[in-house]
């Protein structure tokens, strides 16, 4: 695999806390444009991982390069933020005081720094962003609630909306289906697979039907390493995967 | 241009723009009432209520300046305090020179305890506060820098919650100690005091009282104004947005740590000057004004007003002083059971203050309101239909 092409590039990554090893030598490929999914029993490491590559978790040893020359063990949170990698948390975490639309607005691609926000006046471009990024997660109808006071589900859509204002290259997406019904899950399937049209895209998920609607190729951690790579029907009729979550 | 658009968003809020309206009338009614209004009237101010009340203001002032940190971003700043000393002291030293060969040792350089202590030269740092330009721009550089400084350090460390709030504690006491110190060099214990003059006009002198006392109308008016439009603009978002989820902002590329030090540093400054406007008007200022249970008790006006509302700290400050004076006046010995008991009763029974109480009370009263859709107007927060 050439380290120029790939978008992100995790090579012979460990990391352990108190002696436990929760990433142990794991390396990872993610061309341009590419969608994956990332399954694996309780901690197998993915949400480790996410942390290693937002730049929350520094490895012990191991390269994670972004966009080909970009060394994200040597940046933070924010920096790599601005790079270009957004994050949406297992549990949804939405801002609860402030309204729908403030939320986009706050995740809106642009400056982060305080003094043009103290003088940040709403605008055309702006406010049609918005509106459009309201209109893909369907919650346009709810655009002046409080976040607080949306479901479930919506808090989940309403943070994939937040992801998609930032626009960043790269999504990591951790179980955005979790708590889902059947209906919801579906559609968030469809608006996945929408995004990655345009964006590269990481989705870590349990739930296999979900992933079955992803129709994209799946990479199986275990104990911190990749067991198993390929297209969903291969991976779960590997034998390794299958005692893994047989266990054993 | 983008400054009145900065400021318009201050006064969206209706409850902000009453309360500055109300601010600026007392400002001109109160001096009115105490000077022109004659002693037998009814509707006479006397003069020993006029620094009273002033000192109210000054202290609504710092509880403003608390509630921009602590009720907008979660900073618990226990040291409020020290900010708002140190703009006493700056003030104070501009008040000292000014006293000239009138002290008790008629030494024209230097104020009375330093000939005390025989000190032959005036020390550098109080270089320039004869001239009040320079005492004025002290008065909001020191707290600044201070809280510039520490938060620097303090956030960059990502020090938060309890742990902050202590260390903010020990600031105040570390300077309350420093302070005590006579070789300090601003007078030890006794602190600074025996004031002749401000600006040229007598300072114990009825008409200058009134000024001081317009002048913190004034003062808490525009500075209402000014954190009214920071907390209303995209820049108050980011800081409820770092209150209320701080790692959630890092992820979408936002620095916490400089989004709450401009908001502590802005706060301290703004609790300088209410430092500045309070010396000249009690006539004194101590090391006593360190003592860690000041700054606990702006907390406590804050909460009892209803943090993160703006106004309510405005209130809770007045009303909790006013109470102060009253039971101080009754029943000295037990004034500190009472502030702790309203602090206790303040935070199980009106988690929101007194404001959100009243805007409870006010829901309540108003049966039309049928969908269960939350108000997204919140208080001092609101923000009309754009």
């Amino acid at each position: 695999m050439q380290v120029s092409s790939s978008l992100l590039y995790l090579d012979g990554v460990s990391v352990s806390f108190d002696r436990f090893k929760a990433i142990n030598d794991l390396s990872l490929y993610l061309e341009q444009g590419e969608m994956r999914a990332i399954i694996g029993p309780n901690g197998a490491g993915k949400t480790t991982m996410m942390d290693i590559i937002t730049g929350k978790t520094r490895p012990d040893e191991g390269k994670v390069l972004f966009d080909g020359e970009i060394d994200l063990t040597q940046h933070d949170e924010a920096e790599i933020a601005m790079y270009g990698i957004g994050r949406k948390f297992q549990k949804p975490t939405v801002f609860e005081t402030q309204t729908v639309e403030d939320n986009i607005l706050l995740s809106l691609k642009g400056t982060r720094n305080s003094l043009p926000a103290l003088f940040y006046q709403p605008n055309e471009p702006d406010n049609q962003r918005i509106d459009e990024i309201l209109e893909t997660i369907r919650l346009a109808f709810r655009r002046n609630d409080l976040a607080a006071n949306l479901s479930h589900g919506q808090k989940q859509w309403l943070e994939i909306g937040m992801l998609l204002a930032q626009d960043p290259k790269l999504l990591l997406v951790d179980e955005p289906v979790a708590g889902m019904t059947d209906a919801e899950t579906a559609e968030t399937a469809k608006l996945l697979r929408k995004i990655a049209e345009t964006h590269s895209v990481i989705v870590v998920e349990h739930d296999m039907h979900f992933v079955r609607d992803l129709d994209v190729k799946v990479t199986c951690l275990h104990e911190g390493s990749v067991i198993a790579e390929g297209s969903l029907d291969h991976v779960s009729s590997d034998q390794k995967v299958i005692d893994v979550y047989l266990g054993r | 241009m983008i400054l009145t658009h900065f400021l318009k968003g201050g006064i969206q809020s209706r409850s902000v723009l009453t309360m500055i309206g109300l601010l600026c009338v007392i400002a001109i009614l109160i001096p009115i009432m105490n000077l022109v209004v004659p002693p037998a009237s009814p509707f006479h101010v006397p003069d020993h209520l006029v620094p009273l009340f002033g000192k109210y203001l000054c202290f609504a002032i710092l509880a403003l300046a608390l509630d921009l940190v602590w009720g907008y971003c979660g900073i618990l700043s226990l040291g409020h305090g020290a900010f708002f000393a140190l703009g006493g002291y700056a003030m104070g030293m501009y008040l000292m020179r000014q006293i000239g060969a009138r002290g008790v040792y008629g030494n024209p350089e230097l104020p009375d305890f330093m000939v005390f202590l025989n000190w032959q030269e005036l020390p550098w740092y109080w270089y320039g506060f004869d001239q009040f330009w320079f005492a004025a721009l002290m008065v909001m550089l020191v707290p600044g820098l201070l809280a510039f400084v520490f938060g620097w350090f303090a956030f960059r460390s990502r020090v938060t919650g309890v742990y902050l709030s202590i260390i903010t504690q020990a600031m105040t006491y570390a300077l309350l100690l420093a302070f005590f110190r006579n070789d300090m060099g601003f007078g030890g214990n006794n602190g600074l005091t025996d004031f002749k003059d401000i600006l040229g006009f007598n300072i114990a002198a009825p008409e200058t009282r009134a000024a001081l006392f317009a002048a913190s109308a004034l003062t808490l008016a525009l500075a209402l104004l000014l954190i009214s439009s920071m907390v209303s603009s995209k820049y108050g978002k980011i800081l409820q947005a770092v209150r209320d989820a701080e790692s959630r902002t890092r992820f979408l590329g936002y620095r916490p740590e400089k989004v709450k030090l401009i908001a502590f540093v802005v706060s301290a400054i703004v609790a300088g000057i209410a430092g500045a406007l309070y010396v000249p008007q009690v006539g004194i200022i101590n090391p006593g004004e360190f003592a860690p249970a000041n700054s606990i008790e702006i907390v406590v006006w804050t909460a009892v007003g209803g943090r993160g509302t703006l106004i309510g700290p405005i209130i809770g400050a007045v009303l909790v002083n006013a109470g102060k004076s009253w039971f101080t006046g009754v029943l000295p010995e037990f004034w500190l059971f009472a502030l702790g008991g309203l602090f206790i009763f303040v935070t199980l029974f009106m988690p929101k203050g007194i404001v959100g109480l009243a805007k409870k009370l006010s829901n309540f009263s108003r049966p039309n309101i049928t969908t269960n859709k939350p108000q997204s107007s919140d208080g001092a927060i609101a923000k009309p239909a754009e």
